[in-house]
């Protein structure tokens, strides 16, 4: 059933956070991801934290959902842990075998990995809480001033919200031709080199040939219902700002305010504590 | 003149080699006359390679003719100028449900048509509330296109080309990839939407049962049309359609062998009812005498 | 041979929160040299279940018996099931990948590890099987036309020479006459070749014309399995579940609601005409 999968994950549910505009989500994660980077203390990590957990409570999708993406970087996030935590020098704790740990790798190693897992479920929020389209979307218009520098912004997302319906189906088109060629006596999962490499051709070409295929088709009917590029183009759900939207650029503000400001007592708390 | 009028239409595939120059030609279409009233409800029969879907392409202006003419609405397929307008007076609608649907959405992709010819984002959503109610697909139109069955997105892709407000449908084998429950309702809806609305309907397909209430149907073979009529006349020469690799209705088929074995039964007969109703005449005039 | 299948059961994507039960307590027997139908609407379970007919899918409980062999014991060869249980999917030309037809008919062989001797000869006694001239051999198959891909594929399946043969919807898309010409095909292949065949088909005219036993699927679950004739006799049941009988099984039967004395466990056009001949006959004989 690999049709469920919906690239983007999107999670339906009737929340604030699902009705703020796609644009607001992308800076507000921008916003996010740019302070946990610009303040690495204690108590910044403490606030962000709160207002991550106010964000998703407000989401109402289910925190399980949230965490979903983190399986995704787990070896990434092992591996930055580990570099971090025994090859950073500094005053030691420990030693093991040829391994030195510090207490500034110990420190680094945490907050890279809070960075990390911040950095995956603030994302993980903005696309569980907006639909692949309406991203897209949020895309277009923002990146819109492009335009004036000949990136054919309306082209690009036009191409993102198609692949984003197509991935499933040949998703699905993999399954099925892979089936097919077992049923003819292929293997994928074991033989020789030159065995496998036959195996791939007889999944990858037709998966190619039915691509261009679809391609094809999808390029008449788009044509055949009047699609002739961007000009001209009206929109059904044209992104237009909203009160809330406003509140929470505001918001967003406040926040990066408040991180400057909380930082800086972290910071002199943490030269007397360190 | 008719909504659809082509005269001595012919159309040519180019088969190009490396350098582009013209390796071979086949002719798809040949010497087609054609002329369809508004309001009509044509079927379109032939086997795979009859040349029926490219004689359906042209009349969106997707195909351009190689020889002759084909005006839609009293304009020439062929003027550049009034392309759009074309393709919004002759929707289509395809194969392969899957192929398209280009929203993720179904309000999205009823829309797309609408976005395309620049109307007002009010009258976009009105359109598509129409659209999608008459094609019952209405409680549908926040679901991903992806987790309906096949019937229903053929009728998402319906209610895509009637936002555009044809007045005229094409549909290219649109039941050829749907089980008999999903051939069905998109067959209703495409009667529907002649009865109701007017638009006139080019139904292109290989089945036979979906041409019996049609007001015309046309058999083509090797590019050229070979037989039309109404069903009736059609379907009471069997053996010619088989000829063409096509079929009848079951009920035609039995009438026919009935015929054969003796039976005065009139040519043509349709569906069961119209062959119960015949036998019932027979047994009666058995009976009395 | 046969394939037994025992108290089946799958679920998709188990412990997930799209959870679905597919098959539910399948008990089902595919004997030697039958000509099988399956029908079932859309999502009954048709393709989920042959798919545990060669080991494609592995039953989430219940055991898949071939020669009463259980086939996901330990050191069984499932390639060598595959072999004998080819499986036609749907639309099976888009599997197509060779450069030429012939070689793509080898492919299947080829994975069995057969010398090459006998995998030219299998692909080419497959190839005639099928009806394939021979003019299309070395041409591409992106060349040929729907139905000519078609036979193909299928092609492809029968160099595997297998004992038992598994159609799932073999006729979708083609033109009336290329049906014809499909089942035909498969129709010699049960009678002179003696294979085994599953023909899951949504056409009810088509099985009726066919198959000796109907396996009719509802909800993952076997409604009926048995002779189309009787299958059929339950009509009503039938459009309960999506399905139906074919057109002219109603057209006996409205008939006989309109008081004529007339047999109605009919299911093909002969033996509709026969049937309404054969009334008229005694008709005037009174």
């Amino acid at each position: 059933m690999l049709r469920e999968i919906t690239i983007g994950q999107y999670y339906p549910a009737d929340s604030v956070i699902h009705k703020l505009d796609p644009r607001v989500k992308l800076a507000g994660t921008l916003v996010f991801i740019v302070s946990l980077f610009a303040f690495a203390s204690v108590e910044a990590y403490l606030l962000a934290t709160l207002v991550l957990a106010a964000v998703i409570r407000a989401s109402k999708v289910p925190l399980k959902f949230m965490l979903r993406g983190l399986k995704t970087i787990f070896i990434l996030l092992l591996f930055t842990v580990a570099f971090n935590l025994f090859l950073t020098r500094g005053t030691p704790i420990f030693h093991f075998w040829i391994f030195t740990v510090t207490k500034e790798g110990v420190k680094t190693a945490v907050f890279m990995a809070i960075r990390l897992v911040y950095l995956i479920i603030g994302s993980s929020v903005m696309t569980l809480t907006t639909t692949p389209n309406n991203l897209t979307d949020g895309l277009e218009k923002a990146l819109s001033p492009l335009r004036r520098i000949r990136v054919p912004v309306h082209e690009i997302a036009m191409i993102m919200s198609i692949a984003l319906r197509f991935i499933p189906i040949l998703l699905e088109e993999t399954d099925k031709i892979m089936k097919a060629q077992t049923a003819r006596g292929a293997d994928f999962e074991s033989g020789n080199l030159i065995q496998r490499v036959r195996n791939m051709i007889s999944l990858l070409v037709p998966l190619f040939v039915s691509a261009f295929r679809r391609a094809n088709d999808l390029a008449m009917a788009m044509e055949a219902r009047g699609y002739h590029g961007g000009e001209g183009r009206t929109k059904m759900r044209p992104l237009v700002y909203a009160r809330r939207d406003k509140l929470a650029y505001l918001a967003m503000l406040l926040y990066l305010i408040a991180m400057f400001f909380v930082n800086r007592i972290g910071f002199f708390a943490g030269i007397i504590r360190w | 003149m008719g909504i659809i009028k082509a005269s001595k239409l012919a159309f040519d595939y180019l088969k190009m080699d490396e350098e582009g120059k013209v390796e071979s030609k086949s002719r798809a279409i040949d010497d087609v006359d054609l002329d369809v009233e508004e309001g009509d409800f044509i079927a379109i029969l032939g086997h795979n390679g009859s040349g029926k879907s490219t004689l359906a392409k042209h009349i969106n202006a997707i195909l351009l003719p190689t020889e002759g003419t084909l005006y839609v609405d009293g304009k020439d397929t062929r003027d550049e100028s009034k392309l759009w307008e074309i393709r919004q007076t002759a929707g289509m609608v395809f194969q392969n449900p899957d192929n398209q649907i280009i929203g993720t959405i179904v309000d999205e992709d009823v829309g797309f048509g609408p976005e395309n010819m620049g109307v007002p984002q009010q009258e976009i959503w009105q359109r598509v509330e129409d659209s999608l109610k008459k094609v019952g697909m209405w409680e549908y139109r926040d679901h991903s296109p992806n987790k309906l069955s096949g019937g229903q997105k053929q009728r998402v892709a319906i209610a895509g080309v009637v936002a555009m407000r044809p007045k005229c449908i094409v549909l290219d084998e649109p039941t050829a990839m749907l089980d008999p429950n999903g051939r069905k309702e998109v067959i209703r809806t495409v009667q529907e939407l002649n009865r109701q609305e007017h638009v006139t309907v080019i139904l292109i397909t290989h089945y036979m049962e979906e041409v019996i209430e049609a007001d015309k149907v046309i058999v083509m073979d090797q590019g050229k049309i070979v037989m039309q009529g109404t069903p009736h006349e059609v379907f009471s020469r069997v053996e010619e359609l088989r000829g063409y690799r096509l079929d009848v209705p079951q009920a035609t088929l039995v009438a026919h062998e009935l015929q054969r074995m003796g039976l005065p039964l009139p040519d043509g007969v349709l569906s069961n009812e119209e062959l119960v109703c015949e036998l019932e005449k027979l047994q009666r005039h058995v009976q009395l005498s | 041979m046969s394939i037994r299948l025992e108290h089946l059961n799958y679920i998709y994507s188990a412990g997930t929160a799209f959870e679905r039960q597919a098959l539910n307590d399948i008990d089902l027997e595919f004997p030697d040299g039958q000509f099988i139908g399956m029908i079932g609407h859309t999502g009954s379970g048709k393709s989920t279940l042959i798919q545990h007919l060669n080991g494609l899918l592995k039953p989430t409980s219940g055991r898949v018996l071939y020669n009463s062999e259980d086939i996901f014991a330990e050191g069984f060869d499932l390639r060598r099931l595959r072999s004998k249980v080819g499986l036609v999917f749907q639309y099976p030309e888009h599997q197509l990948f060779e450069t030429d037809v012939f070689t793509d008919v080898c492919f299947g062989p080829k994975n069995l590890g057969l010398p090459k001797e006998e995998i030219e000869a299998r692909a080419l006694a497959a190839l005639q099987q099928v009806g394939l001239k021979e003019k299309y051999y070395k041409m591409s198959p992106f060349e040929l036309s729907g139905g000519q891909k078609r036979r193909a594929a299928i092609a492809g399946i029968l160099a595997m020479e297998p004992e038992m043969l598994v159609l799932d919807e073999p006729t979708a898309g083609l033109d009336p006459k290329g049906r014809d010409d499909i089942l035909d095909q498969v129709a010699k292949l049960h009678s002179e070749r003696k294979i085994t065949i599953v023909l899951v088909s949504h056409s009810m005219e088509d099985i009726a014309r066919y198959v000796e036993r109907i396996i009719v699927l509802n909800h993952g679950s076997v409604l009926f399995d048995d002779t189309p004739r009787e299958v059929f006799r339950h009509y009503r049941e039938l459009e309960q579940v999506g399905l139906a009988a074919p057109q002219v099984t109603y057209l006996v039967h409205e008939l006989e609601e309109k008081g004529w004395d007339i047999p109605t466990d009919v299911t093909t056009v002969e033996e509709a005409a026969q049937a309404i001949a054969g009334t008229f006959k005694s008709m005037s004989q009174r």
